[in-house]
């Protein structure tokens, strides 16, 4: 049987991405310089709250954004039983010699945020990349990686699961956690 | 779904509509790749893809091998001209002496129908025809078909006719399968020498009046006189058959509607096509040789992912 805990509930979720935002906002300033980069496929989705937060605090409506696909980046090709599915990319903005803010849901081992680092790269030099996550699994990392802006700190053992649900129709924002009881 | 249900392409026949699906969708991700300013993924790293041309080619051949090299595998290359087949080797053994050294993949074109097929029944590795003889040339199909999806949002209750010589053809056997699997409508055009006596069997009907084919037609797909194939004369001469089945600018713009027209290349100007035609809107011949890597890519990665590590 799989038990499920909440661990961030709707309204935390929104202060938590209303943090985030004045955060980004304390460091980048009017965003000329940078462009926010959702990682495929559930950063995405978080990239865009974040942004339309921002838009909503600091009134500017012209903050670069895109999203990246790192399918073909990946460490894990032929490892796996199937190949993973590659997603829709839209990098329309130049990033070179730009500020980029990769944002993604979960941060657990690191391997992603790699393969996000250098699909960004075939896109040009950027002057600086920095880490947006919204939940830091922060043991059981693979690789020296640590994110500069962070929703909420898990401590969760390799067989829980941390899922983060977006707000959909009836259903509201939420992150729970998954356990399997025979674990 | 996200895998292949073979673990060689060999032919268009063997595949499943859904796996001409999966490689379109993957090739969509591919050819943003290769447009961005670094066109390289590491992906393949530990492939190693030998290309083996038993038979003259240029644009497959380079076409594969730039498709290899943008994902990032090792790419051997061999031809039959400069090897020891000319010392009286065999197949298998040319192959397995290659795949001594360790090769996971193997492109391959041969003149004999059905070798593709053979090696894959005797050798250890994933293998891709890139043509056998008049047999299939699965991945031109698929890039034909990519090519027409993205001209006109889709290859479902097209109409295609193939002109020419269908008979040496092994572009229009896979092209055949492929588009009909997709759900489009296919038929011939071509003197009734070059058409195979069969042909109604796979549900193709023939034309032998071009202008009424290509008034039926959304998208006409021209192939190549094959002159090398050719042992004896299927018509009187190439002046007279352009007369006939060659597509120039007047025929195009006497029509009621605007066509499509492609053509896998070597194109013979001014025998099937007129320079115009060639170099007009209407052709797609240039987009059809750059989602021939895009494809080709999208192939060899589904494969490769069912290599086993």
């Amino acid at each position: 049987m799989k038990m499920e805990k909440q661990i961030v509930s709707s309204t935390q979720f929104g202060i938590m991405i209303e943090r985030l935002a004045h955060q980004l906002i304390e460091n980048h300033s009017d965003f000329s310089e940078t462009i926010l980069v959702g990682v495929q496929p559930r950063g995405v989705e978080f990239a865009n709250r974040v942004l339309e937060k921002l838009t909503e605090i600091s009134e500017n409506k012209n903050i670069n954004s895109g999203s990246l696909d790192i399918t073909f980046f990946r460490d894990d090709f032929g490892r796996r039983e199937e190949p993973i599915e590659a997603q829709e990319l839209d990098m329309n903005v130049s990033i070179e010699g730009k500020r980029v803010v990769l944002i993604d849901d979960v941060l657990f081992t690191g391997r992603s945020v790699r393969s996000a680092m250098d699909a960004l790269m075939s896109f040009g030099r950027p002057k600086q990349v920095e880490l947006m996550v919204l939940i830091d699994r922060r043991l059981k990392r693979h690789l020296p990686i640590q994110p500069n802006y962070v929703g909420k700190t898990v401590d969760s053992i390799l067989s829980e699961k941390v899922i983060v649900r977006w707000k959909s129709g009836e259903s509201e924002d939420e992150i729970i956690l998954l356990k399997s009881d025979n674990e | 779904m996200s895998k292949l249900s073979v673990d060689h392409l060999l032919g268009i026949k063997n595949l499943k509509k859904k796996d001409i699906e999966l490689i379109f969708k993957t090739a969509d991700n591919f050819k943003r790749i290769i447009n961005q300013p670094i066109k390289k993924v590491p992906t393949l790293r530990d492939i190693t893809i030998a290309n083996l041309f038993f038979e003259n080619s240029t644009r497959t051949r380079l076409s594969f091998e730039l498709a290899e090299k943008r994902l990032s595998a090792d790419v051997v290359n061999f031809s039959s001209a400069s090897s020891s087949v000319k010392k009286g080797e065999t197949l298998i053994d040319t192959v397995n002496n290659i795949l001594a050294m360790k090769v996971d993949m193997v492109v391959i074109r041969h003149p004999n129908p059905g070798s593709a097929e053979f090696l894959s029944r005797n050798v250890n590795a994933s293998i891709v025809n890139a043509g056998d003889g008049a047999h299939e040339h699965p991945t031109q199909a698929l890039l034909d078909s990519f090519s027409i999806r993205e001209r006109l949002g889709k290859v479902e209750g097209k109409k295609i006719v193939i002109i020419g010589d269908i008979l040496h053809s092994r572009v229009a056997l896979s092209n055949i399968y492929c588009l009909q699997k997709l759900g489009a409508e296919v038929r011939v055009c071509g003197p009734s020498t070059l058409i195979p006596k069969y042909i109604e069997s796979l549900g193709v009907k023939h034309f032998s009046d071009l202008k009424e084919a290509l008034n039926w037609c959304d998208v006409a797909n021209v192939l190549r006189i094959q002159l090398e194939r050719q042992d004896v004369n299927y018509f009187p001469s190439l002046r007279e058959y352009s007369m006939v089945y060659g597509i120039n600018k007047e025929l195009l713009d006497s029509l009621d509607k605007d066509i499509v027209v492609m053509h896998p290349g070597p194109i013979n100007r001014g025998v099937e096509l007129s320079s115009d035609v060639a170099d007009s809107n209407s052709a797609i011949i240039l987009d059809q040789v750059e989602n021939g890597v895009a494809v080709r890519m999208a192939v060899m990665y589904l494969l490769a992912g069912k290599l086993k590590k």
